[in-house]
């Protein structure tokens, strides 16, 4: 039984890949969450649409774009352009102040601002909203001192893209994402380890055939099989969740296509570097699946992480395709709207393409 | 062609334990080659880097005209190979798995069936079976089959009767010696001493490093010591008693019996006064002419 133990501990230590899972990701883990589980939002860009631009207006105007939650990324001329910001996907509030304002504020006839926030995330829309009421009423209160009438501000809520801040709008892009990443990845590379692990990989190495066909071969029907599960998950989306299918469903698909490659890919490569079954799951596991859940926008927004997180979140495949989908369900993008992410995940599949081709072995390792 | 294969000086070490050590053999084409030796003597690490799998430290090999390193690619087209461990697609079938091999050598099971066609006959009736439902036996001849289903011109196989029974080892090497036929060259591992005197020539292989190799007659024509058996009734009594005798060069079980092999200028006599001297009863000492294991036995006690 001692003995028994001790062979345990051995082997434990002896591999450094579980000790680094073992030890490396809960550490990880703990990090990410302490960082990311914050609520509050700083440096959300928004845009004001002035039609007073008398005195009072542009204090407002001021006072919100001073404010530390808020950055006024530009001033809207009309109607046409709240669109368009918003297209762009780096605004999230427009506020639009209107002609009347001042003199209704003298008045004491209660000014309206109307409000508008990009809702394809829920949380962080409805949470600039309260920002942005507590911006008001901070500004009634020093105007009081210098006017006869209680000043008030009455902000119109519009929430856009996700009128009733549904928070299936925003998961059902990362549920989707995250099976996909997970189905192929996690397969891929276990299947390539399990012909290590069996000693087939051996025989598949002294015969002709090359890396690239090996790789092709476990990738294509992986290939048919995630895109499979794809059309399936954004059916049950639409008929189950009622998702808004507000642009084209081929392109989605084809999106979709891309980033299944992109996931084999990255298994493939997981499979690399993984000699066992055990070891490409866990890997799949802890080192793809999680920073996906926590660094992709997908629960926590990343306006909110440190800037160091936000700079990962850039390395993740699936931050950009979240993107992708919701622009796409949500906001109706064409690929005009998202080439630039779709570009993205195309040099990402490409980079783990020749990388995992690189590390393939044609000899078996030493170890 | 004369050699099919030439090793020269050869060495292979993980971290800081030598595999193989400064090894040269040439392997003539068209005989059964056979490296015996125990669990660790190097066999599965020459195997790996006479089929490409593995690299050495030293030293070079050269199979069928190609060099290990240099012409893996050329090499690999023309060399069959079974690893130690069974190797095939446990999940799918007898016929699929030949399948599966028989494409990715570009070739198909019609072209070569002639090759294959008294082991698959054998196992032809359990072609629907799951590969990994199948007997030890039949295993192996599966393995073998999809080993030779390209036509190889050189066959490696490490330890392919390890754990496979009796009457299946027996036809298993009847097997090897119709492909010899064929002519194709067969290096074969394995720890069964037995077993050497079926290969045309054999290879003792201990601790990286070879003992002797020759022809499995020449071994035993070469060998002059003489042997006897010997038997008593307490066998632990027995091997402590003649480890101690002072004529005693060497002894080791074999089967029932102790093999005794006493220094010069002693004899079985100076064996029945050591166990009159300790009051045995019912000794039984014979003189034997030695076998390929005798000499093996001999030869790694050195």
């Amino acid at each position: 039984m001692k003995g028994f133990i001790i062979k345990e501990f051995l082997q434990i230590f002896r591999d450094y890949r579980s000790m680094a899972i073992l030890f490396g990701i809960p550490i990880a883990q703990i990090m990410l969450f302490g960082f990311a589980l914050n609520m509050d939002l700083n440096n959300a860009h928004i845009a004001i649409l002035d039609r007073a631009k008398d005195a009072y207006s542009i204090e407002f105007s001021n006072k919100i774009a001073s404010s530390k939650y808020f950055i006024l990324d530009q001033n809207i001329q009309s109607e046409k352009g709240i669109e368009a910001s918003f297209r762009k996907g780096k605004i999230k509030e427009v506020i639009i102040i209107p002609k009347d304002f001042t003199k209704k504020l003298m008045n004491g006839e209660g000014a309206d601002i109307q409000v508008i926030a990009d809702a394809s995330d829920p949380n962080t829309a409805s949470i600039l909203v309260n920002y942005t009421r507590a911006i008001a009423t901070d500004f009634q209160q020093s105007m009081q001192q210098n006017l006869k009438e209680i000043p008030i501000i009455i902000p119109q809520i519009r929430y856009r893209y996700n009128e009733s801040l549904k928070s299936v709008y925003m998961f059902v892009p990362g549920i989707f994402t995250i099976i996909l990443m997970l189905v192929s990845a996690m397969m891929t590379s276990i299947s390539i380890a399990r012909e290590k692990e069996l000693g087939t990989m051996e025989i598949l190495l002294v015969s002709p055939i090359k890396p690239v066909q090996i790789i092709m071969g476990k990738v294509l029907p992986y290939v048919m099989l995630s895109f499979i599960n794809a059309t399936v998950i954004l059916v049950l989306s639409y008929f189950v969740f009622g998702m808004p299918f507000n642009g084209s469903i081929t392109l989605l698909l084809t999106e979709g296509l891309l980033f299944i490659v992109m996931s084999l890919a990255l298994g493939i490569f997981i499979s690399t570097v993984s000699n066992s079954q055990q070891t490409a799951m866990l890997l799949s596991m802890f080192a793809l699946l999680l920073p996906t859940i926590l660094l992709s926008g997908f629960i926590f927004p990343i306006e909110n992480m440190p800037v160091i997180l936000q700079w990962i979140s850039n390395i993740m495949p699936s931050k950009w395709f979240i993107i992708i989908v919701k622009d796409i369900m949500l906001k109706g993008a064409n690929f005009m709207d998202v080439w630039k992410e779709t570009l993205i995940i195309i040099s990402m599949t490409l980079f783990f393409i020749v990388l995992s081709i690189k590390k393939f072995n044609i000899r078996l390792s030493e170890n | 062609m004369n050699n099919a294969i030439i090793i020269q000086s050869l060495s292979k070490s993980y971290g800081d334990v030598e595999a193989l050590k400064n090894i040269s053999i040439d392997i003539k084409t068209g005989e059964i080659f056979g490296f015996i030796g125990s669990d660790g003597a190097g066999k599965t690490t020459l195997f790996r880097i006479l089929t490409s799998l593995m690299i050495p430290d030293h030293g070079t090999a050269e199979v069928i005209g190609f060099d290990v390193v240099k012409d893996y690619k050329e090499l690999r087209k023309n060399l069959g190979y079974m690893p130690g461990q069974f190797s095939l697609y446990q999940d799918l079938t007898v016929k699929e798995n030949l399948n599966f091999f028989a494409g990715i050598f570009k070739t198909s099971i019609a072209e070569n069936y002639h090759l294959i066609e008294d082991i698959y006959k054998q196992i032809e009736p359990f072609k629907n079976r799951r590969a990994g439902k199948l007997s030890g036996g039949m295993k192996q001849k599966l393995a073998l089959s999809c080993a030779l289903i390209h036509k190889p011109k050189v066959l490696f196989l490490d330890e392919p009767t390890t754990g496979v029974d009796v009457v299946s080892r027996a036809e298993f090497w009847e097997i090897l010696k119709s492909l010899k036929q064929q002519g194709i060259t067969i290096v074969v591992s394995t720890p069964y001493m037995d077993e050497a005197a079926l290969c045309d020539r054999v290879a003792l292989i201990q601790k990286g490093a070879i003992l002797t190799i020759d022809t499995p007659e020449n071994i035993v024509s070469n060998f002059h010591e003489p042997i006897y058996a010997v038997k008593a009734e307490n066998r632990h009594k027995l091997f402590e008693d003649i480890s101690k005798f002072e004529a005693t060069k060497s002894a080791y079980w074999f089967g029932e019996n102790m093999h005794w092999i006493p220094k010069e200028n002693f004899d079985e006599k100076s064996l029945e006064n050591y166990f009159n001297m300790l009051n045995y009863n019912n000794i039984y000492i014979q003189k034997i002419s030695a076998s390929i294991e005798d000499v093996f036995m001999e030869l790694m006690i050195k």
